[in-house]
C-alpha cells in the first residue's frame, strides 16, 4: 500500500485534516482562506493527474487543456449565454471528458518520452486556441463578469462559502480516487504501469485503462477549471499556460505520484511557497526545478513516500518496536 | 501572388528552419545515445543567446564571445549530466523526463533572476544592411544562421563518421550494450552527448538572438520545434533533421504569411502531432527496444 500511514493512524491523520480545514475559515482571515481555496482547486487537478502518471505510469504535461477548457467552457456558457452557472458546470465537466475520451484512444498509441511531447504540445494549442479565440474567449484580456455558483438563493460568492464547497468537493474526489485505486481497476492501472505486456497477457485491456483514466483526469481537471472560473468571476488564458503543467508536475512529485493523499501535500507546497517566495522574482521556480531534480533523483516515488520510508527505518530502529508497520 | 514575397517567405522559412535544424540536432544526439529526450535543450540554446549577450555587453569581440559562450554552455550541459542525469542512472523514462524538466525550470528560473524578464536585442554579425534578392530583402544575419547550419552539420558528420569519439558515439546509438562490451563506458558517451548538445544549442542562440530578440522563456517554443524537427528526421540521421526543421520553417512562415501569424506556432504544434501519429508505430517499437 502507496501511503505513509497505514490504519489508525490514518483515520486520525485524515480526521486532523478535516478539522483543520473546518477551523481556518472561522479565523476570518481572507487571505489564508483564498490560498486554502486556490490549493483545493489545484489539488483536484493534481490527483487527476496523480491517476494517470503515477498509478498508470501515463506522462501527461497537457493537463491544463482540460483544466483550461473546462473553465473557459463552464465561463462562457454562462455569461455569454445565460446558462445557469451548474448546468453549464456540468456541461463542462461533460464536454471536456468527451474530449479527452476522443483524443485519448490516438494519443495513447504514443508511450514515455513522445507521449510527454504530444501531452505538452496538446497543452500549448489550447493556450493558443484561447488566446486568439478572442470572438469567444475575450483573448488575451479574458471574460470578465462570470456569475457566482448559488444553491436556492444561497450563493457562493465570499470567500467563506466557496471554501467549504471547493473543500467538499474535493475531498470526495479523493475519497473516490482512493477507491478507484484499491479497487480491480486500480490493480488494472497499475499492471499497466509496470508492464503493459504482462498486463495484456493477463486479459487487461491496456488501451481501455488509460483512456478511462485519462477521461476521469479530465474531468477532476475541468471540474476544478469551472470552480477557478466561478470562485475569481472571471476568465484569462493566462493560469493555463505551459508552466502550469510543470508547477503540476511539481505538486505530483512532491505529494508523491502515487499518493492520493500526498496531492494535498503536494499542492499546498507549491502553493505556499509560490506566495512567499514569488515576490522575490523567480526563486520559487528555482526551487520547483531543484525540487523535481533531487526529488526524482533520491526518492523516485516522491517525498511523502521517501518521508515514510525515513520513518519506518526510524521506528525498525527504536527498542521494541524491531517489526515496524 | 506576389514573387518577391513569396522569396521573403522562402527566404525567413530556410532561416528559421535551420534554426530548428540546430535545435533538432541536440536532440538527436542525445536521443540516439542515451535514449533520453533532454526538456532541457531549449534551455541551452537560451543560454547561448543570453550570455553571449553579456560577453558582448563587456565589450569582447564577437569571435572571443562567441568561443567563450559555446566553451561556458558546454561546461554547463556537462554539469547537467554529472549532476543530475548520471545519479539517477537506473530510473525509469518517466523519472528521467521530470528530471530534464526539472533541469529546463532550473535553468529557465536562475536566468530569469540573472538577465530579468525582459527582452534584449543583439547587433547583427556583420551590419543591418539588407542585400536585395529578387525583389526581396535578406537580413545578412540570416546567411550567417543558413551558413552556420551548413558548417555544423559538416562538422558534425566529420565528427560522427571521421573520429573515434564520433564512431564510440556511434556505436553506443547503435547498441548500447554491444558498445559496452568493446569497452566503449555508456557514462562517458552519455556526458559526451550532453556536451555535444550542449555546444550546438549555444551555436544556435548566439546566431539567433540577432533575429529575434533574446530572453530567459525562449526555450520552450524552440524546444518543442527542434524536437518536432528532430522526430521528423527521426532522432536519427543528421540530414533527416535538417530536411525536416526546413519543412517546419518553411510551412511555419509560408503559413504564416498567407493565412495566419496569430497561429504561427500552431503549425508547428500541428506537425508534431502529425509526425507523433504517423511514425508513432516505428516509435513504439524503438522505445520498447532501449
Amino acid at each position: 500500500m502507496p501511503a505513509v500511514l497505514k490504519g489508525r493512524g490514518k483515520t486520525v491523520a485524515i480526521a486532523l485534516f478535516v478539522v483543520f480545514l473546518a477551523v481556518v475559515p472561522s479565523l476570518g482571515n481572507n487571505y489564508y482562506t483564498s490560498v486554502l481555496i486556490i490549493i483545493g482547486i489545484h489539488t483536484i487537478v493534481t490527483v487527476g493527474l496523480c491517476l494517470l502518471m503515477g498509478y498508470t505510469g501515463q506522462v501527461s504535461l497537457g493537463q491544463s487543456a482540460f483544466y483550461g477548457l473546462g473553465a473557459y467552457i463552464a465561463a462562457v456558457l454562462s455569461t455569454t449565454y445565460f446558462v445557469n452557472p451548474w448546468l453549464a458546470m456540468l456541461v463542462a465537466i461533460v464536454a471536456t471528458t468527451a474530449f479527452a475520451i476522443v483524443i485519448g484512444f490516438p494519443i495513447f498509441r504514443l508511450r514515455g518520452n513522445y507521449l510527454a511531447m504530444a501531452t505538452l504540445g496538446l497543452g500549448i494549442i489550447f493556450w493558443i486556441i484561447f488566446r486568439e479565440l478572442a470572438g469567444i474567449t475575450g483573448g488575451p484580456s479574458g471574460l470578465p463578469g462570470v456569475p457566482s455558483l448559488s444553491i436556492a438563493g444561497f450563493a457562493f460568492s465570499s470567500d467563506f462559502r466557496f471554501y467549504y464547497l471547493v473543500w467538499g468537493l474535493c475531498l470526495a474526489v479523493m475519497l473516490i480516487s482512493q477507491n478507484i485505486v484499491g479497487s480491480r481497476m486500480g490493480r488494472a492501472m497499475r499492471a499497466v504501469r509496470d508492464s503493459e505486456s504482462a498486463a495484456q497477457s493477463v486479459g487487461i485491456n491496456t488501451a481501455m485503462v488509460k483512456v478511462k483514466v485519462l477521461a476521469l483526469s479530465a474531468a477532476y481537471a475541468a471540474l476544478a477549471g469551472s470552480l477557478f472560473t466561478y470562485y475569481l468571476n472571471f476568465v484569462s488564458p493566462q493560469p493555463f499556460s505551459f508552466l502550469f503543467n510543470i508547477h503540476l508536475v511539481v505538486m505530483a512529485v512532491v505529494g508523491g505520484l502515487a499518493s492520493i493523499w500526498g496531492a494535498v501535500f503536494g499542492a499546498a507546497t507549491v502553493r505556499v511557497l509560490t506566495e512567499f517566495l514569488h515576490p522575490f522574482g523567480n526563486i520559487d521556480v528555482v526551487l520547483f526545478g531543484l525540487i523535481l531534480m533531487v526529488v526524482m533523483i533520491l526518492t523516485p516515488q516522491g517525498v511523502t513516500q521517501g518521508l515514510g520510508d525515513l520513518w519506518r527505518a526510524l521506528s525498525a530502529r527504536l527498542p521494541g518496536r524491531a517489526q515496524p508497520g | 501572388m506576389e514573387t518577391s514575397q513569396l522569396v521573403q517567405y522562402i527566404v525567413s522559412g530556410v532561416t528559421m528552419g535551420s534554426i530548428y535544424a540546430i535545435v533538432g540536432f541536440g536532440f538527436t544526439i542525445i536521443y540516439s545515445v542515451t535514449g533520453i529526450i533532454n526538456f532541457a535543450q531549449g534551455e541551452f540554446v537560451m543560454l547561448g543567446a543570453m550570455i553571449s549577450y553579456s560577453l558582448l555587453g563587456l565589450g569582447l569581440p564577437l569571435p572571443a564571445a562567441f568561443v567563450l559562450t559555446v566553451v561556458l554552455v558546454t561546461l554547463i550541459g556537462a554539469a547537467f549530466n554529472l549532476l543530475a542525469i548520471r545519479p539517477a542512472r537506473n530510473a525509469s523514462t518517466i523519472s528521467l523526463i521530470i528530471i530534464t524538466i526539472g533541469g529546463a525550470l532550473f535553468i529557465r528560473a536562475v536566468s530569469g533572476l540573472v538577465w530579468g524578464r525582459d527582452a534584449v536585442a543583439l547587433p547583427p554579425f556583420t551590419g543591418n544592411e539588407s542585400i536585395s534578392f529578387l525583389g526581396a530583402y535578406i537580413q545578412p544575419q540570416s546567411l550567417w544562421v543558413i551558413g552556420l547550419t551548413l558548417l555544423l552539420m559538416v562538422s558534425l558528420y566529420l565528427l560522427m563518421n571521421r573520429t573515434l569519439v564520433g564512431k564510440a558515439l556511434k556505436a553506443a546509438a547503435l547498441n548500447r550494450r554491444a558498445a559496452a562490451l568493446v569497452g566503449i563506458d555508456a557514462r562517458t558517451m552519455s556526458l559526451i552527448s550532453f556536451a555535444l548538445a550542449a555546444a550546438t544549442g549555444a551555436v544556435c542562440g548566439i546566431v539567433i538572438a540577432p533575429i529575434s530578440f533574446a530572453y530567459y522563456d525562449m526555450g520552450v517554443m524552440l524546444g518543442l520545434k527542434g524536437f518536432v524537427a528532430a522526430a521528423m528526421g527521426g532522432f536519427t540521421g543528421i540530414w533527416g533533421v535538417f530536411l525536416g526543421g526546413l519543412g517546419l520553417g518553411l510551412a511555419e512562415s509560408l503559413g504564416a504569411g498567407y493565412i495566419s501569424s496569430a497561429y504561427k506556432d500552431a503549425i508547428a504544434l500541428v506537425f508534431l502531432f502529425a509526425v507523433l501519429l504517423i511514425r508513432s508505430r516505428s516509435l513504439v517499437v524503438e522505445e520498447e527496444e532501449t
